[in-house]
């Protein structure tokens, strides 16, 4: 007959699986081994500056007729200053928005900033979403493959820009809403998807995972920017002339490009004249991606199997020690029954 | 087996007990807010996700998640704290709790499964995670996905043999009683397979659960974000379970008319192992706090500073100090009261962490996240239909040993 000290050596061995698996979790988190999805080193991304932005809304209006988002409006919407007044957020409906923030720009003027997904090098979103409808392209944007969505929203908890929309009034078929860096326009392998088949839904034959080398188009709003305030470009390069940039004019730039590091480094990055928390971004961005640390807690756990192989090893050990397999049939089971 | 627990089996009292009728007016209650709760579920998917809840871009989750989710889940974990003592470590004087707890976390997880369905945008698309085509390991959320679906399989199997119980023999055609007869013997055999991946997977999610915000670094208050967010998780879940068994057994002995001293003296014993599971998860947490140095928005006057302090005094401190007590615990009402503190404590814990720890970029644009009525609907709702639909399982199949008190000694 098994006694109380058994009873207390069972839950020592699981505190210690327990407390194992934590301090293997903690101590994993110090170095991060993965390194997030794969990516070109010459990968692509845009550059910027906002110093340049007069606020014309342009941008929006190209990506609202590049991706189709909202067909029934008018493009004298374009005229409304009344828009301003209000603080907005990329939505369900706008990729991208431009708000205005009064007398912080240069020389006590207004001053612009447009917002969209940041295409971070280790995104969040990515790392979180459990079918991988969010794919990190390797040249540089970030897509979402709505077929495959199953509408969690974790991707939207995980983004620490707060970009990802949720079209939560469309009932049938909601789908995750953020700029794309205009996939279809910039990519030029672009395999269309094959249609939905019962294969497809036995693992097999499911839409490829969109894939390409940039088409040298660059994203429909740094086409359709008048005064040239964005740059697309291989990332490196951008950084380069972000760099010359603010060598160049100390007076007119502050010394740190938004995005060079921030979570990771992200394909989008800014360059202006004064201290980014000041104008809406998100504050306390840390140099590492919060996926990162995610997933060498996860992995540390879990490396190979190790830890719920030896939980079940364990147990069976117990189990067989304290002679739940003597009874033959007698043995007491959840379901078995307690008569003798 | 004899049963060695003594005042446990005292076999006089088994006449005593009367199977009640399924319908008595609190049922009817709770009846009457199951179908409120339905009407809600068929809201949202007639109206969608926007017309029944107050979710937002800055608030992705609310009351579905945090409550029907990552509530639901800690609760259930009776049943593998449960399984783990009595299975595991062959605790015979635990046996009598093993199927209520079993139970109550087929039927929780149920609930979970239902509140994923309700809450996320693309219903019909809730196998995709099972693909191995589209398996994500990456994917906190796949890791908790996957092991709620292999355990919520694995309860239904261990369920298997009670069914079984009840059906084998009592079957008027001889081919389907050679089957049931057949499955019982097989399940005899493997049994232990599933009470093992059982608590197995169990350890797996529950820590997972903890490991879906972590990835929120920049969102969650500092009091409750944290890198060892999935140990605290399971830390918590193994203080809860023994808790959610105490008090189940507590309302079901008083909803089926079960005289209190039937079964009150295992819970007591049950009870006896808490202090020990409070103490390593408070210690987790202390340690964790001051590590990080959290404890200045302790004292900030904060709300989430209250909350915290809320939290950890009604969920850990109180029913410590009841617990720890021989003559508290032996008295069914301070042991009750302590195990409802306990569930209270993580249920807030869970609330914390997934809603009012959650401070978005940009909330003051949409305003703080609050619930919409019909999502309260949905939450109770789905709870009011679980529990009719425990008592119906109570009342037909050998769950409760006292109400099965006639098989005892044939
Ligand atoms: S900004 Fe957000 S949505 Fe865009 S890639 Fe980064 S994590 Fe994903
Ligand atoms: S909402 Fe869709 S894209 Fe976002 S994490 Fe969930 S399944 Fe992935």
């Amino acid at each position: 007959m098994p006694t109380r000290r058994d009873f207390l050596k069972g839950l020592g061995a699981t505190a210690a699986v327990a407390v194992t698996a934590g301090a293997v979790s903690v101590s994993a988190s110090g170095h991060g081994e993965h390194h997030g999805p794969e990516i070109y080193e010459e990968s692509y991304g845009v550059l910027t500056d906002l110093t340049k932005c007069v606020g014309c809304r342009q941008c929006e209006w190209a990506c609202n007729e590049e991706n189709k988002l909202r067909p029934s409006e008018p493009v004298e919407s374009l005229e409304d200053q009344s828009i301003f007044d209000k603080f907005r957020r990329p939505d369900d409906e706008r990729y991208t928005v431009v708000n205005r923030y009064k007398g912080k720009g240069l020389g006590g003027s207004d001053m612009f900033v447009k917002v969209q997904c940041m295409h971070c090098d280790y995104p969040p979103c990515v790392s979180a979403c459990l079918v991988g409808a969010l794919k990190k392209d390797p040249w540089g944007p970030v897509t979402y493959d709505a077929w495959k969505c199953i509408g969690c929203r974790y991707c939207m908890q995980a983004c620490p820009w707060q970009i990802p929309a949720y079209e939560y009034n469309n009932l049938v078929t909601p789908r995750v809403m953020k700029c794309t860096m205009c996939f279809s326009r910039t990519t030029t392998e672009h395999e269309p998807k094959p249609d939905i088949k019962p294969s497809n839904f036995l693992g097999r034959g499911l839409p490829p995972q969109e894939k390409g080398e940039p088409s040298g188009k660059a994203p429909a709003c740094v086409s359709a920017c008048p005064q040239e305030a964005m740059i697309f470009g291989k990332r490196s390069e951008l950084l380069e002339i972000a760099h010359e940039r603010i060598k160049k004019h100390p007076d007119r730039y502050i010394d740190h490009v938004l995005g060079e590091h921030e979570v990771g480094g992200t394909a989008w990055m800014y360059i202006y004249n004064q201290p980014f928390n000041d104008i809406d971004f998100p504050k306390d961005m840390p140099d590492e991606s919060p996926a990162a640390l995610l997933e060498s807690i996860q992995h540390g756990i879990f490396k190979k199997f190790a830890s719920p192989v030896m939980l079940f090893g364990a147990c069976a050990t117990l189990m067989h020690v304290n002679g739940f397999f003597k009874h033959g049939d007698k043995h007491d089971t959840e379901g078995g029954s307690d008569h003798e | 087996m004899i049963q060695k627990g003594g005042p446990i089996m005292s076999n006089n009292s088994h006449a005593a007990i009367v199977k009640p009728p399924f319908f008595t007016p609190g049922v009817c209650v709770v009846a009457i807010i199951a179908l409120i709760g339905l009407t809600g579920i068929g809201a949202r998917f007639l109206f969608g996700l926007g017309h029944v809840t107050n979710l937002n871009n800055q608030f992705p989750w609310g009351l579905w998640i945090g409550v029907d989710v990552a509530c639901g889940v800690a609760l259930a974990a009776g049943g593998f704290t449960s399984a783990f003592i009595a299975e595991i470590l062959m605790k015979e004087d635990f046996h009598d709790i093993v199927r209520p707890a079993l139970l109550t976390a087929m039927l929780g997880y149920t609930f979970v499964g239902l509140g994923v369905f309700v809450d996320i945008g693309r219903s019909y698309n809730i196998w995709h995670m099972l693909l191995p085509s589209m398996w994500s390991p990456n994917s906190a959320l796949f890791e908790v996905g996957m092991c709620v679906s292999c355990y919520l399989t694995v309860l239904y199997i261990e369920f298997l043999p009670i069914a079984l119980e009840r059906f084998k023999d009592r079957v008027p055609w001889p081919a389907v009683n050679g089957i049931l007869h057949f499955l019982d013997r097989i399940m005899k055999k493997v049994i232990w397979i599933f009470i093992i991946l059982g608590v197995m997977l169990s350890c797996m999610h529950q820590s997972s659960l903890g490991a879906l915000n972590v990835i929120a670094v920049t969102k969650i208050h500092p009091l409750w974000w944290s890198p060892i967010l999935p140990m605290l998780f399971l830390l918590s879940a193994f203080c809860v379970g023994p808790s959610m068994v105490i008090f189940e057994s507590g309302i079901s002995m008083r909803s089926f008319g079960i005289p209190y001293h039937y079964e009150s003296p295992v819970l007591a014993k049950l009870g006896k192992f808490l202090p020990f599971l409070l103490i390593v998860y408070f210690t987790a947490k202390l340690v964790d706090m001051l590590n990080r140095e959290t404890w200045v928005y302790l004292v900030d006057g904060s709300f989430e500073g209250k909350m915290f302090m809320l939290e950890v005094t009604i969920g850990v401190i109180l029913p410590f100090c009841i617990f720890v007590s021989e003559k508290l615990r032996n008295s069914f009402v301070w042991l009750w009261a302590a195990a409802m503190m306990v569930v209270a404590g993580v249920v807030l814990n869970r609330v914390n962490v997934f809603i009012t720890g959650v401070n978005p970029v940009y909330q003051d644009m949409t305003g703080r996240y609050s619930p919409k009525g019909w999502e309260w609907c949905v939450t109770i709702g789905c709870i009011c239909i679980i529990v009719l639909i425990a008592r119906l399982i109570i009342l037909n199949l050998p769950v409760i040993h006292a109400l099965e008190g006639g098989h005892e000694h044939e």
